[in-house]
């Protein structure tokens, strides 16, 4: 049996890991990232890369079946036709360009990478099975970034006409009738896409409203859209079987029992840590539900074992990752660094998009006052211009010194100004930082500067 | 009609503040646009201040002399016309925001920088630390990467940017001057400070104690005395003729005592001459009193203390004690004392080392009473104890016949009897 031996071992090649591993590398730190799969992860192979890419291509060819019947803006085109196969290879060859860069940088990082599956020995020893047998690394550092994996339904074990979002993403054709489980931001966006690729899409959702974490007013928007879109919403309702032979989904909602024919479900209730195959058994890591526990250096309970990503509490979100990363890598390389971030920023690829960083106006703890602003995109030059002026921007900022708490958007292309809110946020503004900046005209950007000035003008500046 | 007001404008780079040196105005004066209202003087220059419109002078922002910050709201002016060159501001509204952003002028500072020493200072310590949407204090990701290179917990910190927010600036200021010991709750730093002159008996009492301490070399000799007898047998005086005659204190049998003992030691109950190089020494016992008045310490003279009764030195105590706290005591009572007492009563302490009120050579000092354990040879018994603290001038009293003067003295007030009997043998 091989064994090696190095300073930090990262488990799990997605964006956490990658990133941990070329990071620390480049600090210096003898590095090995063990991928069982490939490198980039869920997110950039079977995930946020490919969606992005099927969500644009369904854009754009919902855009020509509409310029194709009544027209767009004076523009029409004739018989609009989807290939997808060639959709799927161009979406491979992002991925592909994509992943080529990740293994590039960990290659000129001088990160070593085993291919195949790793397993706990003990807190320092790690087996991995490789293609060329077991190798078993021992390590000083070990980092876990396994990720996560989709939540299946009982009754409804994924394969065949049950599909997880990876499924989903590498069908060769468009299913002509799809209903969607859970109304999460990863089934609205794949239902919305293959709605516009022409799926008649039927959306099932547990809870009475789309994306729960969210209030009603950042979300109706999108509602409103998949109304447009021909969707069907099936709110507060339940699904009560599967047969596969009819290929028909049992329902259970607040009107009473029903039933769906489908050719496919995609099922998109949630994402629960990948930690089976690890042996975390052997360790004990101390944990909160199916999450590992750590602290604000990405430490677990056993000393020398980190964990980051979608195994740890938080949100399940790449760029949380990739930060928690940085720390780990620093962290291990002797530099001082902890999670002191003020807001993870999120995205919901929806028609149209929502984008959110730091607090709702719900999250405002008790007790600090705080006051909410927005400004409409009907009322933005550049969103007209764009014939998109659905949604808006709202910003919360607390009462006593304007500092911004949060601050969301839906509406055209927000997901480009979240990180503008995140810059906010981390720096501290406070409105008037906001009001004071020239924001570029015409623009989005610009209704921002909007519910800034709205929530200085109408408050007295005390002069702090 | 609308009220302007003026602040004082930036008048040199690098100023924080000026000295308002002239008013050329009053309130109720009419100026024209350009008008010199006042002259302010900087460390570098004296510079008048034109009035930026004609008007009617309706406040002033300060007097002559004051020093203002650069910023500072200056004067106010009743005008018709609409202030060309300088920032208006409603008088309806002190803080409202500064958002028609002032020419000529700067904003107030909220705290005008002390030249000297620059020390960034947030706003108030009592405020709580701003913190951001996280809960954490407020301040940019470089500024906190920096702190934790350098193991700064940005929680010690009060920052001077807009809401709060520590800057880098604050973390260079951290690093020069420490922590601001003002964040801890309620405590803050007291840097005024006072200037009084010393004058009259304060003075005298000043030339006078150098005088001693530079010319005397003092020893002191610290004795412990059991005041048992003697506490019972004022005890029991008192009870007898307290009412008719006053009580006593423990400072007459104490004169009574020294009365005695200066005639066995003679050297102690002295003046020396240094200059003229005698020593004078008295068979009279004056005894000074130090005693505290308002206008500080004043020693009062008991005169022939060795031929007094008991309670006539208590009236005598109590008069010169009264009428040097009533500060109407003469010349006369101040003078030719041959032997200093000095008793702080219940304040006494363990031990003093008193100066020797020159030019005499010894002082005794009077500690407090207290009950101590004592051990009799068989066990140890509660004893109200009470220590003289006497200093001597070594340059003409020996440490021998100190001690024998503090062992006699001692002896006398443990043994009270001996006080009031004839026990020498001549």
């Amino acid at each position: 049996m091989t064994e090696l031996r190095c300073s930090l071992l990262v488990i799990g090649g997605g964006p956490g890991g990658y990133t941990c591993a070329a990071r620390a590398a480049r600090l210096g730190v003898d590095t090995i990232l063990v991928e069982g799969n490939r490198v980039g992860g869920t997110c950039l192979n079977v995930g946020c890369i490919p969606s992005k890419s099927l969500i644009h291509v369904a854009q754009v060819y919902h855009t020509a079946v509409i310029q194709a019947g009544p027209g767009q803006l004076g523009v029409t085109v004739s018989a609009p036709a989807l290939d997808f196969s060639q959709m799927q290879d161009w979406s491979r060859g992002v991925v592909n360009t994509l992943r080529n860069g990740v293994a590039g940088l960990l290659e000129r990082s001088g990160v070593k990478t085993l291919t195949g599956w790793a397993r706990f020995l003990d807190g320092k020893s790690i087996e991995v099975a490789s293609d060329t047998g077991p190798v078993v690394v021992r390590a000083e550092h070990v980092v876990i970034a396994t990720g996560s994996v989709p939540t299946e339904l009982p009754g409804l074990p994924f394969g065949g006409r049950i599909l997880d979002s990876t499924a989903a993403l590498a069908l060769p054709q468009p299913p002509k009738r799809l209903a969607v489980i859970g109304a999460g931001y990863i089934g609205l966006e794949l239902g919305t896409a293959f709605a516009k690729l022409g799926s008649a899409v039927t959306m099932i959702e547990a809870a009475p409203a789309i994306l729960p974490q969210f209030d009603d007013k950042l979300t109706r928007p999108a509602r409103t859209r998949l109304a447009a879109l021909g969707i069907t919403l099936k709110l507060d309702t339940r699904t009560t079987g599967w047969n596969e032979t009819t290929s028909t989904l049992g329902l259970a909602g607040s009107r009473g029992d029903e039933t769906l024919d489908v050719d496919a479900v995609l099922v998109t209730v949630g994402r629960r840590p990948a930690t089976d195959r690890l042996g975390l058994s052997e360790l004990g890591l101390r944990r909160s539900g199916p999450f590992i526990e750590v602290d604000d250096r990405c430490r677990t309970s056993m000393r020398g074992v980190y964990a980051l990503g979608d195994v740890t509490p938080g949100p399940m979100l790449a760029h949380r990752a990739m930060a928690q990363a940085e720390i780990v890598a620093d962290v291990v390389a002797g530099r001082a660094n902890a999670w002191d971030k003020t807001c993870v920023p999120a995205v919901c690829f929806t028609d149209p998009e929502i984008a959110c960083a730091g607090l709702l106006p719900s999250e405002v703890p008790a007790g600090v006052a705080s006051r909410v602003t927005e400004f409409p995109f009907r009322a933005n030059g550049r969103a007209l211009t764009l014939d998109d002026p659905e949604g808006f921007v709202r910003l919360v900022s607390r009462e006593d010194d304007h500092v911004v708490l949060g601050i969301q958007a839906t509406g055209p292309g927000v997901s480009e100004l979240v990180s503008g809110f995140a810059l906010v946020l981390e720096a501290g503004l406070r409105v008037e930082d906001i009001a004071g900046t020239i924001h570029a005209h015409p623009t989005l950007g610009e209704a921002l500067q909007e519910a800034a000035l709205a929530a200085a003008s109408t408050r007295s500046l005390r002069d702090r | 009609m609308t009220e302007h007001t003026f602040r004082l404008p930036d008048i040199g780079e690098g100023i924080a503040e000026a000295e308002l040196s002239t008013w050329r105005v009053k309130v109720g004066d009419v100026v024209r646009e350009d008008d010199v209202i006042c002259e302010v003087t900087t460390d570098k220059a004296s510079v008048e201040i034109p009035a930026a419109v004609g008007g009617t002078v309706t406040w002033l922002g300060g007097q002559a002399g004051e020093v203002m910050a650069i910023g500072s709201d200056l004067i106010r002016i009743d005008s018709d016309e609409a202030a060309a060159s300088s920032a208006p501001e409603s008088r309806a509204e002190p803080g409202a925001p500064a958002s028609p952003a002032p020419a000529p002028t700067r904003p107030a500072p909220t705290r005008p920088a002390t030249p000297a020493a620059p020390r960034r200072t947030a706003q108030s310590a009592a405020v709580a630390q701003a913190r951001n949407a996280a809960g954490r204090p407020l301040a940019a990701p470089s500024v906190r990467g920096r702190a934790r290179d350098l193991g700064i917990d940005l929680r010690q910190l009060r920052g001077t940017g807009p809401a709060g927010r520590i800057l880098a600036e604050d973390l260079d200021d951290f690093l020069l001057h420490g922590p601001d010991l003002r964040s801890s709750v309620g405590r803050t730093r007291r840097t005024g400070t006072e200037e009084a002159r010393v004058t009259g008996v304060r003075r005298t009492i000043a030339e006078r104690m150098a005088r001693a301490k530079q010319r005397i070399p003092h020893f002191s000799i610290i004795e412990e005395v059991e005041v048992e007898a003697l506490e019972e047998l004022r005890a029991k005086l008192n009870q007898r003729f307290g009412t008719e005659r006053g009580k006593l204190t423990l400072l007459p049998f104490l004169l009574r005592a020294l009365g005695e003992v200066v005639v066995d030691h003679p050297e102690v109950n002295a003046h020396y001459d240094d200059e003229a190089g005698v020593i004078t020494r008295h068979e009279a016992l004056h005894c000074g009193i130090a005693t505290q008045t308002d206008a500080g310490l004043m020693v009062p003279v008991l005169t022939h203390a060795e031929a007094r009764s008991l309670w006539d030195t208590a009236r005598e105590i109590k008069r010169l004690s009264d009428s040097a706290r009533e500060r109407r005591i003469g010349s006369d009572d101040l003078s030719g004392s041959t032997l200093t007492v000095t008793s702080l009563g219940p304040l006494g302490a363990l031990a003093t080392t008193p100066i020797i009120n020159h030019p005499e050579v010894a002082i005794v000092g009077v500690n407090k009473i207290a009950v101590r354990p004592v051990w009799d040879g068989r066990t140890f018994v509660p004893r109200r104890m009470m220590n003289l603290s006497c200093s001597f001038d070594h340059r003409v009293v020996d440490g021998y016949v100190a001690a024998e003067f503090v062992a006699k003295l001692k002896m006398l007030l443990e043994t009270p009897a001996m006080l009031f009997m004839e026990w020498r043998d001549d």
